[in-house]
């Protein structure tokens, strides 16, 4: 549904956020997107809903380039960015005003939310901490029900119970037509939720893959020093011994996707998990 | 190769699923909550639970009514408690008894602890 083709694009002339960079993403799939500080996570997210428009390249969402900003692309994507000012009214004020720019805004959607949240329409958008300003919009964001969604660092400012009650309403919310794309380095928040996790590093997709396929072939696991046997990928000393990552000699799902020595083994060992993955 | 046990989120969730079915919060024919409302109840991504449900469907402890949902099998508490039974036979117990042999415990011995474990838990 979201075509990345070939794209290039720079905040300077000099120097590049992405070159020649492509990627595509599927329906009815919460996809995290992860990546180093600096790779161009929000920039990608800023492009694939036109708020940025690339150099070179181009962005299509069902075949129609987002660049464009035409109604029919804009009226189904929302994003959620990291940090964002909200206009001085109460929610109910802010939804009136902008619900009929989304023409499948759900009101069971946006009161079930709400109740997840512990929250009421009638908060005012002006009176609020980050955290409860973030679940407001958050709550606005899900409930427009734009097939494409993406988020950028949601937990960034949630409390303790808000991580939980985030989760619940991305899964409620979630349906087969649509495409949720969460960029985070707070993987512990949200690893349950991902069927799809994408690494990027600049020019390069490093990892495009379900958590079942990397499931299949990769094991994460926790071993004590004997117990190590030169096979692994990666590892990384923790409370048990060593924390690994070996590759999955089995072809069934053996082990729970540990998103964080994921995202460290690949950074680390580009090469081979770029090996382990090619058919 | 020894793993500490991490077992996939699809399987805890079916195996969570099934202490639900052996508590009796869920009765043999009854209905069990949509794929949805567990995805929502666990915090996790709706295709992981219908993994669980279709894994379920497949040791038939579950069975799907069109249109209805998900019903617990007639004789699903049964069939739990035997698959589990199988399981620690065939993969627990030999970790077990490997255990024993490293301890250098005597069947005699094993024997001996396992009777004062009865008598100490009647």
């Amino acid at each position: 549904m979201m075509e990345v083709k070939e794209l290039t694009f720079g905040y300077n002339r000099r120097q590049k956020v992405f070159e020649n960079f492509s990627l595509s993403l599927g329906e009815g799939k919460i996809c995290g997107l992860l990546g180093k500080n600096g790779t161009g996570k929000s920039t990608l997210l800023y492009l694939m809903t036109g708020l940025l428009r690339p150099q070179k390249g181009g962005i299509y969402y069902k075949g129609i380039d987002v660049r464009h900003r035409l109604p029919q692309t804009l009226g189904e994507m929302f994003i959620v960015p990291e940090e964002f000012a909200l206009p001085r009214v109460t929610l109910r004020k802010y939804v009136s005003l902008n619900r009929s720019f989304y023409p499948r805004f759900s009101d069971e959607l946006l009161r079930s939310c709400l109740r997840d949240f512990d929250m009421n329409e009638d908060i005012h958008l002006g009176e609020l901490s980050m955290g409860q300003k973030k679940k407001a919009y958050m709550c606005f964001a899900l409930a427009t029900n734009t097939r494409f969604l993406v988020m950028d660092e949601p937990s960034n400012g949630l409390d303790i119970p808000s991580k939980s009650q985030f989760r619940r309403a991305v899964a409620s919310g979630m349906t087969e037509d649509k495409t949720v794309v969460i960029s985070t380095h707070q993987v512990r928040d949200i690893d349950s939720l991902l069927d799809h996790v994408i690494i990027i590093d600049g020019s390069r997709t490093l990892l495009n893959r379900s958590v079942s396929d990397i499931c299949r072939r990769l094991c994460f696991a926790e071993l004590t020093a004997g117990e190590l046997t030169g096979d692994e990928l990666y590892t990384q000393p923790s409370v048990q011994g060593q924390s690994v990552v070996l590759p999955n000699r089995l072809g069934e799902e053996h082990t729970t996707l540990n998103l964080e020595l994921l995202f460290n083994a690949t950074l680390a060992h580009p090469q081979q998990m770029a090996q382990v993955f090619t058919d | 190769m020894k793993f500490k046990e991490s077992c996939p989120i699809y399987l805890q969730i079916a195996d969570r699923i099934c202490d639900e079915i052996c508590q009796g919060l869920y009765v043999e024919e009854g209905r069990i909550p949509s794929v949805r409302e567990y995805a929502v109840t666990v915090e996790v991504n709706v295709n992981t639970v219908v993994r669980s449900y279709d894994y379920l469907q497949s040791q038939e402890i579950i069975y799907n009514k069109r249109g209805l949902g998900y019903f617990v099998s007639h004789g699903a508490v049964e069939a739990i408690r035997q698959q589990r039974k199988t399981h620690f036979m065939q993969v627990e117990l030999p970790e077990i008894l490997k255990q024993f042999r490293e301890m250098g415990l005597s069947p005699e011995g094993v024997a001996r602890l396992y009777g004062e474990y009865l008598k100490d838990n009647p």
